[in-house]
């Protein structure tokens, strides 16, 4: 495959696509599909077909278009979106292409959940269909790889990547373009280049949306990096409770393959590159990166100590280059507009967009993906419109069971790194939980612990033994039945586990409790003290069994 | 000047020493006679720094360093034994306590067990944390041995003695969390074991009463692992 070769395609696809009148884009990512999408959609080909409008209109499904809550959701070749389509409206939908927007089903589209946005990882979602290539390439795909190999170096993608300031979207926030410097500089017989699309967080769901919408983008930016550090064989890690995904990233590969961008000598370059899937089999600790790269090698998935660092010995004890799927579909962007373009973007610290998934006690629940440095505030009550009616917004928890729940004071604070790390939280990997008055944080905190007790992998006793700990004590408080020396216990296995444990998991196991301890110390007095939950939460189970 | 490189001086505990650039912090302090308490460590097999006993304080990083795995550099300047350290020690030894039904008066190891004598060591009178009290199997299916979890820290020995040194690799870990065990072949008695070849190594790298022969009673199980350096030397040996 040449530039030109790939500009004709580009050009051949979309002059089919401007051969259609009209179109009709029906979601079908997970969101979607789980509310029938797939039925709505073939409910729209079979009205077109009914009407003769075969040839003048094309059904296309495509990625999440991020207003998850209202799905399924349909747009339409005359600017419109319609919500909640359900199968009985399909000939409506193929009627309005005629007669003009149907009210009944009209979303709007001039609110700040769309306007607020600002999109470039998501720029092609719900927009192309994510099983077809032609269709990435005739969007600007893959062009950004052509453009690495034919004119810049190794280096000089790299030094694009470290322009741009992009970091680690997994969670830690690494530089980026630090990560590929080592990796590139790193000595071994051959390099792999592993993307991490173990995505575990309760409620989060950005990389799940990246896959089933716009698998390419990711393949592109792995090819990109395998180029900048001299790789040659990649995996994808990805969580095999996302069937969706792992069906269009198969598909992706294949037809990259079939068009030349996988395989040998891409592109008449040096660089060959292969890529292949490897599925996770429900083990949180599998997104900690020499976890995954255990599981990858067969083995049992559980962390080992760092350094050596995998950039130095990762798969199979060669340099790897280990990077999330948001941080991945970056780069295609970052290389096609240069790295000044992106730094441009965001705070000073923290370049770029971030996506996040608004999930819990909020009106749209769905996908954003906003520049870094805007504020909590604007996040959850512009673009999500708050909580529901009649409900009061106490909290919102960042970064899953490694994050924190900050609380309403830190409304105006700008979303970056170091502010959500100033305020107990991290950024983690982009799962925002809206919380209101009815949630208790002692039982949130619980929630967490729970969680990270049955994903500790037991290696090291810390957080093998710590986190049963800590949930046990968790338990009694809201159960009401513990004692001030049990909530000593509590701070100190707080300490004990963020200071010795071997992993990521352990070590940020605490913070969900230290963050409502240092928040909501009062729930937790009352608990305790009072034996009340003041939310009204704990406890609900049993008198509603004693009466 | 090459050689000269290849060495590199260091403080632990304010005292100077000198080490190979290769060499662990743990491998210095126990060269100088300084004490670092370990469990899952033991010479001759892999290091997986998954007690982390060994944890010590290195001037100019936050984090604390497993002493196990982690190499010397050049002025480096390592505490081994602060108060900090002593307090997360006792409190990971008192989890290991609790976790598991830990009774010396009637186990075989007594008075030759590293777990007992580390918190004899590091002066444990009693452990502040509630006990599990698990309901944990005894297996005795194996002619020669028992495997009594109630007695298990997790500490993997058996697991890399068995894999690295005698090549069967007949132990592993399965389950996670507080659920995690070690099992023969796929979780099947001992006794029926295929891969097992009977000779008793993981018994003697065993820290604590978990892994015995049969017929010994209360604190009759003296471990005898001077083979595991002799037996890697020879490999190293034949190797080069």
């Amino acid at each position: 495959m040449s530039p030109e070769e790939l500009d004709q395609i580009a050009e051949t696809e979309r002059q089919a696509q401007l051969g259609f009148k009209h179109r009709v884009n029906v979601c079908v990512a997970a969101g979607c599909v789980s509310c029938q999408s797939e039925g709505v959609k073939q409910a729209i080909e079979k009205d077109v077909a009914r009407r003769g409008m075969g040839a003048d209109c094309e059904v296309k499904g495509v990625g999440c278009m991020g207003l998850c809550a209202q799905g399924p959701l349909v747009s339409t070749s005359a600017g419109v979106l319609y919500q909640k389509v359900a199968i009985e409206d399909a000939p409506a939908v193929v009627e309005s292409l005629l007669a003009g927007p149907d009210p009944r089903l009209l979303c709007k589209t001039d609110v700040p959940f769309f306007q607020a946005q600002k999109k470039i990882v998501l720029e092609n979602c719900g927009v192309i269909d994510p099983e077809r290539i032609e269709d990435y390439i005739a969007a600007g795909g893959y062009t950004a790889l052509m453009r690495a190999l034919g004119e810049l170096t190794a280096a000089q993608v790299i030094e694009e990547v470290t322009k741009s300031g992009l970091r680690g979207r997994g969670g830690a926030g690494y530089p980026t373009g630090l990560k590929w410097s080592t990796v590139s500089k790193a000595v071994g017989e051959r390099k792999y280049v592993i993307c991490n699309a173990d995505e575990g967080d309760p409620g989060a769901f950005m990389d799940r949306s990246v896959l089933e919408s716009d698998p390419h983008r990711v393949l592109e930016g792995m090819l990109i990096a395998a180029y900048a550090v001299g790789a040659s064989e990649g995996y994808i890690y990805v969580r095999a409770e996302y069937p969706l995904a792992i069906k269009r990233l198969r598909i992706a590969i294949r037809h990259a393959e079939r068009f030349g961008l996988l395989g040998n000598y891409i592109s008449a370059s040096r660089l060959s590159f292969h890529v292949d899937l490897r599925l996770g089999a429900g083990a949180f600790v599998c997104g900690e990166e020499t976890a995954l790269i255990s599981s990858i090698e067969g083995k049992r998935g559980s962390p080992r100590p760092r350094p050596p660092y995998p950039a130095q010995e990762g798969l199979f004890g060669e340099p790897t280059l280990i990077n999330n799927v948001e941080t991945f579909a970056n780069i295609a962007p970052i290389i096609r507009n240069g790295g000044e373009w992106y730094a441009q973007i965001g705070t000073e610290k923290s370049k770029g967009t971030k996506v996040f998934a608004l999930a819990g006690s909020v009106t749209n629940t769905g996908l954003v993906e906003v520049p870094m440095g805007v504020t909590l505030r604007q996040i959850v009550y512009e673009m999500g419109g708050g909580p529901p009616e009649g409900r009061q917004f106490k909290a919102v928890q960042t970064g899953g069971p490694s994050g924190g729940c900050i609380p309403a004071d830190f409304l105006d604070m700008p979303v970056d790194y170091e502010n959500l790390a100033k305020v107990g939280s991290i950024m983690g990997s982009g799962g925002m939980i809206v919380m209101d008055e009815t949630s208790c944080m002692v039982d949130v905190a619980k929630f967490f612990m729970d969680f990270c007790a049955s994903e500790s992998c037991g290696k090291c006793v810390p957080c093998r033994v710590g986190t049963y700990h800590m949930h046990r004590i968790l338990d009694a408080i809201t159960e009401r039945t513990a004692t001030a020396q049990d909530l000593a216990q509590l701070q100190e296995l707080c300490d004990l586990l963020k200071n010795t444990s071997l992993c990521g998991l352990g070590q940020s196991a605490p913070n969900p409790v230290l963050s409502t301890l240092r928040y909501f110390e009062s729930e937790y007095q009352a608990h305790i003290e009072q034996h009340v939950c003041p939310a009204g939460v704990c406890g609900k189970l049993e008198e509603a069994l004693h009466g | 000047m090459a050689k000269a490189a290849n060495i590199k001086t260091l403080k632990i505990d304010g005292r100077d020493v000198s080490a190979r650039q290769n060499e662990t912090i743990l491998e210095v302090a126990r060269e100088n006679g300084i004490f670092i308490p370990t469990l899952c460590t033991l010479k001759g097999l892999s290091n997986v720094g998954a007690c982390r006993l060994c944890l010590v304080e290195v001037k100019g990083t936050a984090r604390l360093q497993p002493a196990c795995v982690t190499r010397v550099e050049e002025a480096m300047e390592v505490t081994t034994n602060s108060e900090r350290l002593q307090g997360y020690r006792r409190a990971i030894l008192e989890l290991l306590f609790t976790e598991r039904n830990h009774v010396c008066a009637v186990c075989v190891s007594n008075g030759h067990c590293e777990l007992q004598s580390l918190a004899q060591k590091l002066e444990i009178t009693h452990v502040h944390f509630a006990y599990r009290y698990p309901e944990a199997e005894v297996d005795a299916s194996h002619e020669r041995f028992i495997v009594d979890h109630n007695r298990c820290i997790l500490c993997t020995r058996c697991v890399r003695v068995c894999e690295e040194i005698e090549g069967a690799h007949t132990w592993d870990v399965m389950g996670r969390g507080i659920d995690a065990k070690v099992i023969t072949d796929l979780n099947e008695p001992w006794g029926s074991s295929q891969t097992c070849t009977g000779c008793g190594k993981c018994v003697h790298v065993c820290p604590t009463g978990a892994l015995s022969e049969k017929g010994k009673s209360v604190a009759e199980m003296l471990k005898r692992r001077q083979f595991l350096p002799y037996l890697t030397q020879m490999r190293e040996e034949d190797r080069s």
